[in-house]
């Protein structure tokens, strides 16, 4: 990457007024709510409230859920990645849109649609219940699935990006020295956009992690069994504020961790 | 292992049509400007660019229907695309493993070509910390070790400094000759191709204009593009006998020559002079100098006139004759000197 250099001072002048008063109000509004959480944290008690059964649960439980989630992404997403990346065919603009939809979906209707095709009565749903007895509503496996389909565009978008910025002529190379096209995959095109796959797969969990409008809908709020942190947030802000502070606490530290983990490649500077 | 090919490549804006044998053992060189279509035959060869027409055989056996990785090729690219993320063993093991050689034996192969190219103790290098000469030998290691048939090279020294060209192309000069194989090489640089090859094909837009030996191409030049390429005057003329009538000059010539012909001659062999000579008027007419530039030790005179020449002369013929851009000046070619071949 070219980094751009430090340009010589010159005497700018003043930044105007109109420009410079919004945007303090804009810094203040992105980062005084976060300074609040840290001022109204209930920091005596923190130990104590963090070691809560509940919060453990709901803590394992999203972590778990979102992991799970972000595996089958990157089964599911990677090869998909691939074909849209790779393979020309008719109406590959149109999927890719279609692939899309789930990033700018409200995440409740994502929720309902997966309920009419996955739930006890939905499409696949039904024949998944009477013919192998699986049932996805309001389960974790629910859970798993409802993350993923809000995460998997995420990791689609940021590994199809890798793959066309990859120099296909390696490819190439590889298919002169007699690599068929799934090996030239495996040993050349993956190791060349594993960069590109590991921060898509970072997103696609944070993605996950803070799901929450897809979960509640289609895998309900069973503590211990769908409620993951936000849920469990929204829950204690109901009966116990200063529970909830503390599980917000828990989630702004592991998204500052991964912005921290991704700080190189998406601010562009190290 | 002889190559016959005719490779048929159109789009929009460009048309190839090449036919091409190579014998075993043999080096062709495809000689050309940039843009001619040497790389998308080279290509069209290796299976990486789909031909629309034509059929490519080797020893008898269609290779045109196969896809590239099922081809018995091996090609060195321009900037030799190793494979960042190998060690160099692993990127000349490539193959070997492809073509379902277990990893053992495959290792040891590569070590071996690595050892062949003068590399061994660099196996273990990324080819991001492998100076340009050595990539190529990298490269050129990796394309032999799969045992290819046919040997493709996309101007493999191109990307080199001149100090490392040199040695690289002595080098690769004696690998090609251990290779058993038919190999066609790719480059827009005449002394590569003399060098390099045991036959030129010069490509212009897209046909071949020109083929032989190299010797032969470059005493006999038939395209302006080969006759600047070897540093010679080249015009078309009418020939009769000893005589080629190019416009309103008459070339006597030393190898006889009937009808449509070619004379070429050296910028050394023009003579220029201030007044009009004595003696024979044949091969001599009254020119303008156009311009001049340094040309190794000597000055290069272009000249206008009845016909565009270069001329060679000492810097000290141009303080005597005193001459300037804009000049008129008579110019005389030696008999002796001047080729002349059917056109």
């Amino acid at each position: 990457m070219i980094r751009s250099r430090r340009r010589p001072h010159r005497s700018q002048g003043r930044p105007p007024w109109l420009l410079l008063l919004p945007a303090t109000l804009g810094i203040a509004f992105l980062v005084l709510p976060l300074a609040g959480l840290l001022v109204r944290a209930p920091w005596p008690t923190m130990a104590e409230r963090l070691a809560e059964p509940q919060v453990l649960q709901a803590l394992r439980l999203s972590l778990v859920t979102a992991t799970l989630a972000t595996l089958a992404c990157l089964l599911l997403g990677v090869p998909l990645a691939w074909l849209l990346a790779r393979v020309t065919f008719p109406g590959r603009r149109l999927l890719r849109a279609l692939i899309t939809v789930p990033l700018v979906l409200p995440p409740v209707v994502g929720g309902v649609a997966l309920l009419l095709v996955l739930g006890r009565r939905g499409l696949i749903g039904q024949w998944l219940d009477e013919t192998l007895g699986v049932t996805l509503p309001f389960t974790t496996a629910g859970v798993v699935v409802a993350e993923a389909f809000v995460a998997m565009p995420f990791l689609v978008i940021s590994v199809e990006g890798a793959l066309r910025a990859a120099d296909t002529r390696l490819e190439e190379a590889a298919a002169t020295l007699g690599a068929s096209r799934m090996t030239v995959f495996r040993r050349v095109t993956l190791p060349l956009v594993a960069p590109g796959v590991l921060a898509g797969a970072v997103l696609c969990w944070a993605r996950a992690l803070g799901e929450f409008g897809a979960t509640i809908t289609f895998a309900g709020n069973f503590p211990g069994q769908t409620q993951t942190m936000p849920l469990a947030v929204y829950l204690a802000l109901e009966t116990e504020p200063e529970a909830a502070v503390v599980l917000s606490l828990v989630l702004l530290a592991v998204s500052v961790a991964i912005l921290a983990s991704l700080r190189d490649r998406w601010t562009g500077t190290a | 292992m002889t190559l016959r090919a005719r490779v048929v490549v159109t789009r929009p804006s460009f048309h190839l049509d090449l036919d091409l044998t190579v014998a075993p053992g043999e080096v062709v060189a495809l000689l050309g400007p940039n843009g001619a279509g040497k790389t998308t035959a080279l290509r069209a060869l290796a299976g990486l660019t789909p031909v629309d027409d034509g059929h490519i055989t080797l020893d008898g056996r269609p290779l045109h229907t196969l896809a590239a990785e099922d081809r018995p090729v091996g090609m060195v690219f321009q900037d030799y695309l190793l494979f960042p993320h190998l060690s160099a063993l692993e990127n000349v093991a490539f193959g070997p493993r492809c073509r379902g050689v277990g990893r053992a034996r495959a290792r040891r192969t590569a070590l071996e070509w690595l050892r062949r190219v003068g590399l061994e103790e660099y196996a273990a290098v990324r080819p991001g910390r492998l100076s340009g000469g050595q990539a190529q030998r990298v490269a050129l290691a990796r394309a032999l070790a799969a045992e290819p048939r046919l040997l493709l090279l996309d101007e493999p020294l191109a990307a080199l400094d001149a100090h490392t060209r040199l040695e690289i192309r002595s080098r690769l000069r004696r690998h090609l000759a251990d290779f058993d194989g038919a190999t066609v090489l790719v480059t827009h640089d005449p002394l590569d191709a003399m060098v390099l090859a045991d036959r030129l094909v010069v490509v212009e837009n897209g046909t071949v204009v020109q083929e032989g030996a190299p010797a032969e191409v470059a005493r006999r030049p038939r395209t302006d593009y080969v006759a600047r390429l070897v540093g010679l005057n080249l015009h078309r003329g009418a020939g009769a006998g000893s005589q080629v009538a190019v416009g309103e000059v008459s070339f006597s010539v030393a190898d006889p020559v009937e009808g449509p012909a070619f004379v070429a001659f050296s910028p050394s062999a023009v003579a220029l002079y201030r007044t009009r000579p004595d003696g024979s008027p044949r091969n001599l007419w009254q020119a303008v100098i156009e311009g001049m530039e340094r040309h190794g030790d000597n000055v290069r005179v272009h000249l206008e006139g009845p016909l565009p020449v270069a001329a060679d002369v000492t810097p000290a013929a141009v303080a005597e004759l005193g001459l300037t851009p804009g000049q008129p000046i008579w110019v005389s070619v030696k008999a002796t000197e001047t080729h002349a071949y059917p056109a």
